[in-house]
């Protein structure tokens, strides 16, 4: 493979980028997205490239650096690329996403003020995410990861005057910090441990540091490897939004819709997945942290999923529905299943892309109203949209043959088959999990999709919509530069993992990327079992998982369309569990009326009580008063002159030094 | 090596300039303000042979001069630099030249004696970085305080008096003892030279007992905790950084601060590496409470000014832990590997927050110069009217908050790695910056740039000029090339910094 092929695919969307941002007045808004929509595809079309060179070609992995970002004690830290099957397919993924994202905005944002801005943001996230996935070291990674973390923030907050997008966006980058807290001490574990920062070298140093031990507290001796591996997994916390740093990514959904699907769907919130995926050598060696990672993952599946079963808002329902698989993933990873783990990435990237984009196209036709209650019957006025979220739907619940059914099943086997310390917990709450799954996301299609139409009153109450464009009576189907994209994502949501499954789980697809020691080898066992995908499907009438699904969308059709009055009646009978959940497990309320003016007031108390009253007061007290008595005197000088005697001071002085540098 | 005084150019064309831009006059105003850019510029230009013509990879003091300055004391007239004081000495120019540019017309009173007091600054400031002899650098040192305390005395807010005496004690009362110790070392090299020597280097290879040893570092240590400054002699910083002209604040943060780190590197490290041993745990602390302690304090403020004062004391923290880390390095592994990262991480964070903290001042000062206040509450919604700056702004904010791909990282990323080495603990707490730094910093950016209009004030506020654009703009090209690409600059100081750890980890009680 050729380095400049790699470095024109990072480039391009950062060049653009570049263009759209700083010369957005002069090429215009036609200009701005010509620019980014060109190159952002032609990142798609040379990665598409890379990936069949890697595996129909058979080239060797990519490993170079670029350039040497610094040498410290020893230590050199370069710039480079890493591309293997795993870095290939995330690139084909994220530019695929990316490309389609970017033609759905010209129609999402076309009456926005800030639409080069918009394009400029978009392309240097593309850009972030390449280096983040192409990266062949720590650094370039963390700054990848950084990185996204930044665009995010600036997307997220991209409507600057709303507050609640303010609040929203410094929420997700503090909260992203908090994680990038424990990824920056795992790297420094990392360094001190291995000497290197390189993939290669310090992967290969992995089964020597086994052994080697910590004292974090005295006298405690903590395997080393697992010190390494918790810090950098809490990193995968922040970014992929596991329990409990997960509660920046509701919030996220304050942005415009495109980077809710590019950003906080697709792409940047998996980072944390590929992040283990890419770290398995490291995992491998360390069953305690494994068992976090399984834990943790398990918990964020079920649980966020439950919150998606009380929120009105459609893009928030999404979201939640996001949460929970990015729980899924984890779980895989955890379960040392890596390679379902990112399959399963990529069906979701998919197909909750194009729920997203589906729920925009909605959006636009509501006029920008996101509340289901105020939606219904939408179907028939918006077909492409419907169906093609359908099939996203479909996907997304596992139906058989859906490419979300060849990853889910898949990972819930895996989990099935861990030996891993916590794997039981795991089973049953992924599998629970496809029962939630499919109640919020039937509840979503049927109450935005089916039903009595409860928008016309609300237009009626609402008088006349601000936005301007022709208001006129009934809903319609959105522009082609809207429907297209997710005509194009609805076509991978429903074929991909037919197609994919074999080589990229069972097959030798990951074979150099990612590596599992033989008792974890679950992935190796359901091999054993695999006989095609046709198989898969019908092996999947013995499982819970398909049942659960059906019963799944059963009562979403009774409670949203056969007897609409259930939902009141559950939650008359279940308040405490609704209010559970209407307020987020309280997570929220405790960040927000605990931690943060906890903080504050601390900070508070140490510059009052600190700063002012002990240092300023008390231990500076006798020279502040002579300070304040010597300023009475100086207040009587003229300024003018205490002034121009200090000048003299300092000439005279340039004068004796000279003279007596003259004289000797 | 012989040279031709180049560095003493770089000391006396801003000095000279200075005065030759005071004898102008009020009715020359127009001509002091070129005349002052184009000296600036010059110096500037004539610094950077100083970084190309370097040669990193020696540990040796190049573009040396030496004359005798004062027979009687054995005092030389000796300039030099390696490669600790000479990205000091660059930083110095090139700030310098951004400062005048940024106050062209900022000043209406006294114009040319403003340009005149900073210039001077600038000669002083490089004979600061440049003394190879311990009573010239005292000179420098102690004269450079004159020109800051008229720039904050003069062109100052309103409380001005009171910070500027506040700032003149604390700093003078600091180095007082610091003169002792330069004398008692003196005295005590008159033991193996011929009439004792004030050089530095002299300094370096004296041999010293532990109980000397200890007091000279204690009194070094007052006179440089000070200037950095550490907790708890730093509540100075805050009232002068309020009081002082933006042009002040910035050479202030950026540069004066950085002769505390300088100090360390320079004389408590080699001159007492025991004592440095015996007591690092001291500055350690000091630095760890200044990067918690003072994070949290920077939450509370509600005036930009002190906010930045009080983040430059948490980032300032970073430099001392650094260049301490060595000891308790050698003591956690029994090996120096991470001894050099932690003193690379120091230099760079002193580089860097030069720019950023420079940056940062400007920032402020562009939306003083229109609102007249420091205020984070008379702000908000900035960016509805002020788009470009909000960007710069937004930039340099998230640079201060240690953003990858900015210098802001470089430095903080290589002092948490190399602390790892000394103490899982060390690191832990050195990483909350990570958050506490983003928390303070952005939590700032949202309320005074993002948010609807907040009032006429804003609504009325105008966009950069030419001349605020170019000077923002040179800032953040300099911030990200460093973030982006910091090789050379380590390779500058490679020999100096394998010298340094050298030095500080040799015990000077075996001779003894």
């Amino acid at each position: 493979m050729d380095s400049s092929i790699l470095l024109t695919i990072v480039l391009l969307p950062l060049i653009a980028a570049a263009m759209a941002g700083l010369f957005g007045r002069f090429i215009g808004r036609a200009g701005a997205h010509w620019i980014t929509c060109s190159a952002v595809g032609a990142a798609f079309l040379l990665s598409c490239l890379a990936l069949k060179q890697l595996v129909v070609d058979g080239v060797p992995v990519f490993n170079e650096a670029l350039y040497t970002w610094l040498v410290s004690d020893g230590i050199r830290i370069e710039v480079g690329f890493l591309v293997d099957k795993l870095t290939a397919l995330m690139m084909v993924v994220v530019t695929f996403v990316s490309f389609c994202v970017h033609v759905y905005t010209i129609g999402y944002m076309k009456d926005d003020p800030g639409y080069q801005r918009f394009f400029s943001y978009i392309s240097l996230f593309t850009f972030s995410m390449l280096m983040l996935v192409m990266a062949n070291n720590f650094l370039q990674l963390f700054f990848g990861w950084e990185a996204v973390g930044v665009v995010s923030y600036l997307l997220i907050g991209f409507w600057y005057t709303r507050p609640s997008a303010i609040f929203a966006n410094l929420k997700a980058f503090l909260v992203n910090r908090i994680g990038d807290f424990g990824f920056i001490l795992g790297i420094a574990a990392v360094v001190y441990y291995t000497g290197s920062l390189d993939y290669g070298q310090v992967f290969s140093q992995a089964p020597v540091l086994e052994g080697r031990t910590i004292e974090v507290f005295e006298g405690v001796p903590w395997s080393a490897m697992t010190l390494i591996c918790i810090c950098l997994f809490i990193g995968a916390m922040g970014k992929s939004a596991q329990m409990p740093l997960h509660v920046w990514l509701p919030d996220s959904m304050e942005g415009p819709t495109p980077i809710s699907a590019l950003i906080h769907a697709a792409t940047m919130v998996t980072a944390g997945i590929f992040m283990l995926a890419r770290m398995s050598p490291l995992f491998e060696y360390s069953e305690t942290a494994l068992s976090m990672v399984l834990i943790v993952g398990a918990t964020t599946a079920f649980f966020t999923g439950l919150m998606g079963l009380v929120n009105n808002d459609i893009k928030r329902v999404v979201a939640y529905s996001t949460l929970s698989q990015l729980g899924y993933m984890t779980v895989a990873c955890g379960a040392s299943a890596y390679g379902i783990g990112i399959f399963h990435l990529m069906t979701h990237a998919f197909f909750k892309a194009l729920l997203f984009l589906a729920a925009g196209s909605v959006i636009i036709a509501m006029h920008h109203q996101q509340d289901m209650r105020k939606m219904g019957g939408l179907r028939k006025y918006m077909p492409i949209t419907y169906w093609t979220c359908l099939l996203g739907a479909l996907a997304l619940i596992g139906t058989p043959g859906f490419s979300g059914f060849f990853s889910k099943d898949a990972l819930i086997e895996a989990v099935h088959a861990s030996d891993t310390a916590g794997a039981t917990y795991a089973y049953y709450c992924v599998l629970l999990g496809v029962f939630v799954t499919a109640l919020y996301t039937f509840r979503m299609i049927f109450m935005t999709f089916h039903g009595p139409e409860r928008f016309a009153d609300e237009a009626a109450a609402h008088g006349h919509d601000d936005h301007g464009h022709g208001h006129g009576g009934k809903p319609h189907e959105s522009p082609w530069v809207v429907w297209l994209p997710l005509v194009l994502l609805a076509i991978p949501s429903v074929l991909i993992g037919w197609f994919t499954i074999e080589p990229v789980v069972f097959g030798e697809f990951f074979s150099t990327a990612i590596s599992v020691t033989e008792a974890h080898d679950v992935v190796g066992e359901l091999a054993h079992h695999w006989h095609g995908p046709l198989a898969f499907i019908a092996h999947a009438a013995q499982g819970w998982a398909l049942y659960l699904a059906a019963a799944g969308v059963a009562t979403a059709w009774l409670m949203y369309v056969k007897y609409p009055h259930w939902p009141a009646a559950v939650q008359a009978r279940l308040g405490w569990a609704h209010k559970l959940l209407v307020n987020k497990y309280y997570f929220d309320w405790f960040n927000e009326k605990i931690i943060a003016p906890l903080t504050r007031s601390v900070g508070w108390t140490l510059w009052k009580g600190g700063d002012q009253l002990l240092i300023d007061g008390l231990l500076v007290n006798g020279s502040a008063r002579s300070v304040g008595w010597i300023a009475g005197i100086v207040r009587h000088v003229q300024s003018g002159y205490l002034y121009h005697y200090a000048f003299a001071m300092i000439i005279g002085l340039s004068a004796l030094l000279a003279w007596l540098l003259l004289r000797s | 090596m012989g040279n031709f005084g180049h560095l003493s150019f770089l000391v006396w064309l801003p000095i000279l300039g200075g005065v030759a831009v005071l004898l102008l006059g009020e009715r020359r105003a127009a001509m002091g303000r070129w005349a002052a850019l184009a000296i600036a510029l010059v110096a500037f230009v004539a610094s950077v042979p100083l970084f190309c013509d370097f040669d990193g990879a020696s540990a040796a003091m190049q573009f040396v001069e030496r004359m005798p300055w004062i027979t009687a004391l054995n005092a030389d007239y000796a300039l030099g630099v390696d490669g600790i004081s000479m990205p000091l000495i660059v930083l110095t120019t090139f700030l310098t030249v951004l400062v005048v540019i940024a106050g062209w017309t900022v000043t209406e009173k006294r114009v040319t004696q403003y340009f005149a007091a900073f210039l001077i600054m600038e000669g002083l400031m490089v004979g600061v970085f440049a003394s190879l002899d311990a009573l010239l650098f005292y000179v420098f040192w102690e004269a450079m305080l004159i020109p800051m305390f008229i720039i904050i005395g003069v062109w100052g807010g309103p409380r001005r008096v009171y910070a500027t005496i506040k700032f003149f004690l604390y700093t003078f009362l600091g180095s007082v003892l610091m003169l002792v110790a330069l004398i008692y070392m003196f005295i005590q090299t008159q033991a193996i030279l011929p009439g004792g020597s004030y050089s530095i280097a002299a300094f370096h290879a004296l041999p010293l007992g532990m109980t000397e040893q200890v007091l000279i570092f204690l009194a070094l240590l007052l006179a440089f905790a000070v200037k950095v400054p550490m907790w708890p002699v730093h509540t100075w910083l805050p009232d002068a950084h309020v009081e002082a002209p933006t042009g002040g604040s910035v050479i202030l943060a950026a540069i004066m601060l950085k002769m505390g780190g300088y100090g360390f590197l320079r004389f408590s490290l080699p001159i007492a590496p025991d004592a440095s041993r015996e007591l690092d745990w001291l500055i350690i602390g000091l630095s760890l409470i200044a990067v918690v302690y003072i994070s949290l304090v920077a939450l509370a403020q509600q005036d930009m000014k002190k906010l930045i004062a009080y983040s430059s004391i948490a980032h300032m923290g970073f430099v001392t832990l650094g260049a301490f880390l060595a000891y308790d390095i050698q003591a956690n592994t029994g090996a120096l590997a991470g001894a050099a990262m932690g003193l690379d991480g120091a230099m760079v964070q002193m580089i860097s927050h030069g720019l950023i903290s420079g940056a940062m001042f400007l920032c402020v000062g562009v939306m003083y110069d229109r609102l007249h206040s420091r205020e984070i509450s008379a702000y908000g919604g900035v960016v509805n009217r002020m788009p470009i700056f909000a960007a710069f702004m937004v930039l340099f904010a998230l640079a201060n908050a240690g953003l990858p791909g900015t210098s802001g990282f470089v430095g903080e990323f290589l002092v948490i790695v190399a602390s790892f080495h000394a103490n899982f603990w060390y690191a832990l707490l050195a990483a909350t910056t990570l958050i506490l730094g983003a928390a303070y910093t952005l939590w700032m950016v949202k309320r005074v740039i993002f948010g609807p209009v907040a009032n006429d004030g804003v609504a009325a506020l105008k966009d950069l000029n030419g001349r605020e654009f170019l000077v923002l703009g040179v800032l953040a090209v300099s911030v990200l090339a460093l973030g982006v690409y910091p090789a050379p600059l380590l390779e500058k100081m490679h020999g100096t910094i394998e010298q340094l750890v050298h030095l500080m980890t040799l015990s000077k009680l075996g001779g003894l």
